[in-house]
């Protein structure tokens, strides 16, 4: 029990995920959850508006099912599994946070300036997050794949169109993690 | 009563993905930085044993619950929808600190602003689903 409520190494992680993308294999499926953002939007009415919608989400029921599964997941880790969200991070990560004026890291999973629910209502939390969330849906299936189809499964199967996309998320990851988040913290904080 | 093995999987996933902290926007801010280990070893033995499972799934020495070859889908061609779709998902992970995966598994642990990346990632794929015949790929 003891190790189920220790903070994961990356090797076990990584086990777990690989028998994840195996099993969804052996039911005849495959690992990819960014597809599901386009099966909410069809269910949601964009069959109605655009041909690209017009899909059989019947043949997707069984991937809103696993999404399910992860909202259940996150809820037993965060309930029964995670007695501390005291991270090992990098010190000179934390260092660094704590100039730009983010004091809370490492301390929980997330950083209280962006996800606290006091600032939900601060406009300018609202406009990173939307932004971000949608980049990520944008980008997810512009690419055809997130870190789970292309990162993953492609990577695995030796996928040229997935090494290009993983290559570009660094690339996308790298320019706002280095040159755009100083300005977004003098943005949030200052 | 099929639909269940799904869940299970799902939940596997989301315990995972929680207990390794891939879910923390610390993580994901960290590994941009290429300040830890930790990210890049999660994708890499994840990688590294599906490259063995594949093999295995070529070859025909497993087979999935009804006995068929498993074949793996290519991905879908074209290079400019793969490098220019990923430096756009790239940016929005660096962003928000989560990819679609752990953004359902926040929501689980009750994190309420997620909803708004949420909104934010469907408005996105809407976004694209629209527009897919103007972009290049």
């Amino acid at each position: 029990m003891d190790f189920i409520l220790q903070p994961w190494s990356w090797y076990v992680a990584g086990f777990f995920i690989a028998l994840v993308t195996f099993l969804l294999f052996y039911f005849g499926k495959h690992l990819g959850v960014s597809s599901n953002l386009e099966t909410v939007c069809s269910l949601m009415g964009a069959r109605k508006i655009s041909d690209y919608f017009k899909f059989d989400w019947k043949s997707k029921k069984w991937n809103m099912v696993f999404v399910l599964g992860l909202i259940v997941g996150g809820f037993i880790s965060s309930q029964w599994l995670t007695p501390s969200e005291k991270m090992n991070l990098n010190p000179k990560t934390v260092e660094e946070l704590k100039a730009y004026g983010i004091t809370d890291a490492g301390e929980k999973f997330l950083p209280e300036a962006l996800f606290a629910v006091e600032n939900l209502f601060d406009v300018k939390v609202i406009l990173v997050l939307i932004v971000g969330g949608f980049l990520v849906g944008f980008g997810a299936r512009y690419a055809g794949g997130c870190t789970s189809g292309h990162g993953i499964v492609g990577m695995s199967n030796f996928e040229i169109p997935s090494l290009i996309a993983v290559i570009g998320f660094f690339i996308g990851g790298i320019f706002i993690t280095w040159l755009v988040w100083p300005y977004i913290f003098k943005f949030l904080l200052g | 009563m099929k639909l269940v093995k799904y869940l299970l999987v799902g939940i596997i996933f989301g315990i995972t993905l929680s207990k390794a902290e891939v879910i923390s926007w610390f993580r994901i801010y960290e590994m941009f930085k290429f300040q830890s280990f930790h990210m890049f070893g999660v994708i890499l033995t994840a990688i590294a044993i599906g490259i063995g499972v594949m093999r295995l799934f070529k070859k025909g020495i497993i087979k999935d619950m009804n006995g068929n070859l498993i074949e793996v889908a290519p991905k879908s061609k074209g290079n400019y929808r793969a490098i220019l779709g990923g430096i756009f998902f790239g940016m929005g992970w660096a962003i928000v600190g989560a990819c679609p995966g752990p953004m359902y598994i926040l929501l689980g642990k009750g994190v309420v602003a997620i909803l708004i990346v949420l909104l934010g990632a469907h408005l996105g794929a809407l976004f694209y689903g629209m527009n897919k015949h103007r972009l290049p790929h």
